[in-house]
């Protein structure tokens, strides 16, 4: 093994790591603000590529889809939000994760009826094309650079949101107290909507960003769901701290977990063998850390 | 009165002769028709009903379900409509997980199945029953025919599948003929999307050549990343993952990849030119090799069922067996164990003005079967 090898996966690391970060910023805001448990997140990601991939069919501008897939993903979560979602927020749990499910499955048929059953073709930037060299030798794909760089800065700009501007003020209150700001004048039911709004762009620009690298197809979101809950339980439910640095955490270690577990068991085992089992137990490695992380932090690494 | 003449007017209508049903059979396909499977789902329901069609004949029913790509769900279905429905025939499963599901009970309870596309070695081999019958390939097939492909020009290979049944299947195929030096497998979840530890794996390998078996979006995935990577390493595969159904989200680097299949659209005979035409003007699209397996599903049972009642397992299975019918892969008969016996050709993707699609470049095997009959008893 090369230390070009092992930067190039350390970065892969974090490009995936990024890519969950607005997964989960999302997913954990809305749980932190509002008590609901979306399950209904990953479709968002899915229309957001689904958007971008048909307005940069139609208009050849990969950078006009990205922009659609922000204004579709915002748009369809302010809508659910308004008809769906709000009946939720008193409900317990349970009624939230039924319907919430019940919208993925309206989500994909309704995108299997528009689009068709057939994977759509959304392929990146010309200015992003092919890969350039880093220092040591290492050859990386120019675009998963950018995408890295885009969810820095984006991690940048929430934070400064959160804490810098009146409505990261009433973010933060809302995740306090919610009848307190409730009674102390602030429009709830708006702040809620523009929360959950601000979630479902975020998940949609993800769609879009992955959409170019991978395939815009129906059911892409369910996978990255799930590893986006194990970022936020890890990370501490409605900390964007914690999702972020969570995030990055999964990214780098189920890389380098399918990277290193078949070298490490190779020398012990067959090469097909050693395959196999460290295929199998590299998919495991997440759920592994997770637990060990709750049960020394119940509450995750940054408890909000 | 009025049935029969409408019949026949179809019948006229579609402009080919409608044969006579020994008796009425009842197909149920189960099939993926949600999810993200589902393409491959859709063109073979399409393929097969497209036979079911030209065939006129309305002493043929078919139930179609949805299985979502869920083995629980599968079986399900197949025991509400082996109990429910009184299906004579099962056919339809996409995946090799769903089909060790199904096929046992199925068997078990006296139905045929007719598989159009699924094939793991376990029923080719020790598992093999007279009532199942395979319409497409045994799973290792398109897989040895690239290995033996392979031969020509690579001496040392980077191999990589999904970890379920047909991945296996998959790689244990292709070391079957590949003379060379493998130098990694590896195995990956089934259903990833980023390929990005693999790919540097492959760039750090020193391979000339790399074989990947990762069929629907997996493989849309893993080519659109392969070609950002800047490794310039060629790659192959089996036909599936060159498939119709994935070819236009790939786009251009998909172009010049070498690919196995026992069938592609511009294979030069009568059977096939009617097959491509006939499902362009239907659905107005290029069929995909899972069209044409269900389609010759369809054609298989029909001729059998136009010579034998399907009640009549003994009679029915040996009408099966003789494969009488026009396959759009032109040759077609079946092996010992029930599973085809076919030349397996090596395709090159291209771009036919803005459609990309597949030419055949070369012939890897002639008459092929598969390494499990030895071991299939019946």
């Amino acid at each position: 093994m090369t230390a070009a090898l092992a930067i190039e996966q350390l970065l892969n690391g974090l490009q995936l790591g990024v890519m969950l970060f607005l997964m989960a910023a999302g997913l954990t805001l809305i749980f932190g603000v509002m008590g609901l448990i979306n399950l209904a997140h990953g479709s968002l990601y899915m229309v957001g590529a689904f958007a971008c991939a048909a307005v940069a069919s139609l208009t050849g501008s990969f950078w006009l889809g990205l922009i659609a897939s922000l204004a579709a993903a915002a748009a369809a979560g302010a809508i659910i939000e308004v008809l769906v979602i709000r009946r939720l927020y008193s409900r317990d749990h349970l009624d939230q994760v039924l319907a919430t499910f019940a919208l993925i499955l309206i989500f994909s048929e309704g995108t299997r009826w528009v689009f068709g059953s057939f994977p759509l073709y959304l392929n990146i930037p010309s200015i992003l094309q092919g890969a350039v060299s880093l220092p040591g030798g290492v050859q990386y794909p120019a675009y998963r650079l950018a995408v890295i760089a885009a969810g820095g800065l984006i991690a940048l700009g929430l934070a400064a949101l959160i804490t810098r501007t009146r409505l990261g003020i009433r973010i933060r209150a809302g995740e306090n107290d919610r009848e307190m700001i409730g009674a102390l004048g602030v429009d709830i039911r708006t702040l809620y909507t523009v929360v959950f709004a601000l979630g479902a762009a975020l998940a949609g620009l993800a769609g879009a960003l992955v959409g170019a690298l991978q395939s815009v197809q129906v059911g892409m979101g369910e996978p990255v769901l799930i590893l986006a809950f194990v970022v936020i339980v890890i990370g501490g439910i409605g900390s964007i701290k914690g999702a972020f640095l969570a995030a990055l955490l999964v990214g780098v270690v189920d890389t380098m977990g399918r990277f290193l577990l078949p070298h490490l068991l190779a020398t012990v085992l067959p090469p097909s063998e050693a395959g196999t089992i460290g295929g199998s137990a590299s998919s495991m490695l997440i759920y592994i850390m997770m637990a060990f992380i709750l049960a020394f932090r119940p509450r995750g690494l940054f408890a909000a | 009165m009025k049935t029969i003449l409408s019949a026949a007017a179809l019948a006229l209508s579609l402009g080919v002769s409608s044969t006579a049903m020994a008796a009425p059979v009842k197909i149920g396909m189960i099939t993926t028709l949600s999810g993200g499977g589902a393409g491959l789902g859709v063109d073979t329901r399409d393929g097969f009903m497209l036979a079911i069609k030209r065939a006129g004949n309305e002493d043929v029913t078919v139930v179609i379900e949805d299985d979502a790509q869920k083995p629980e769900m599968a079986v399900q279905l197949a025991d509400k409509m082996i109990q429910q429905e009184n299906v004579d025939i099962l056919t339809g499963i996409v995946w090799s997980n769903l089909l060790m599901a199904v096929q046992p009970g199925a068997v078990a309870q006296g139905k045929f199945y007719v598989s159009t596309n699924a094939a793991p070695a376990p029923l080719a081999g020790k598992g093999c029953s007279p009532l199942y019958f395979n319409a497409a390939y045994q799973n290792d097939n398109l897989h040895e025919a690239m290995g033996q492909y392979a031969n020509e020009a690579h001496k040392k290979m980077f191999i990589l599948a999904p970890n379920y049944p047909a991945g296996k299947d998959s790689l244990t195929g292709f070391k079957r003929y590949f003379k060379g030096e493998v130098v990694s497998e590896i195995y990956t979840k089934l259903g990833q999307t980023d390929y990005a530890a693999e790919i540097a794996q492959i760039r750090a390998s020193g391979a000339d050549g790399v074989f990947m078996f990762l069929p629907g979006g997996m493989g849309i995935a893993f080519m659109k990343q392969f070609a950002q990577s800047g490794v310039e390493t060629p790659v192959m595969g089996p036909g599936f993952s060159f498939s119709q159904d994935v070819l236009p989200a790939i786009g251009d680097a998909a172009l010049g990849v070498k690919n196995s299949g026992q069938w592609s659209h511009d294979l030069d005979n009568e059977a096939n030119k009617t097959f491509v035409d006939a499902f362009k003007a239907e659905y107005n699209r290029l069929p995909s090799i899972y069209a044409m397996q269900g389609y010759d599903a369809a054609q298989m049972i029909l001729s059998a069922a136009a010579k034998a009642d399907v009640k009549d397992t003994d009679a029915f299975r040996a009408e099966l067996l003789k494969a009488d019918f026009q396959s759009p892969r032109g040759k077609f008969k079946f092996n010992t164990n029930q599973h085809p016996i076919q030349d397996i050709y090596v395709r090159e993707v291209v771009k036919e003005g803005d459609t990309y699609t597949n030419k055949i470049v070369g012939t890897a095997f002639t008459d092929h079967g598969d390494a499990y009959a030895q071991d299939c008893k019946m």
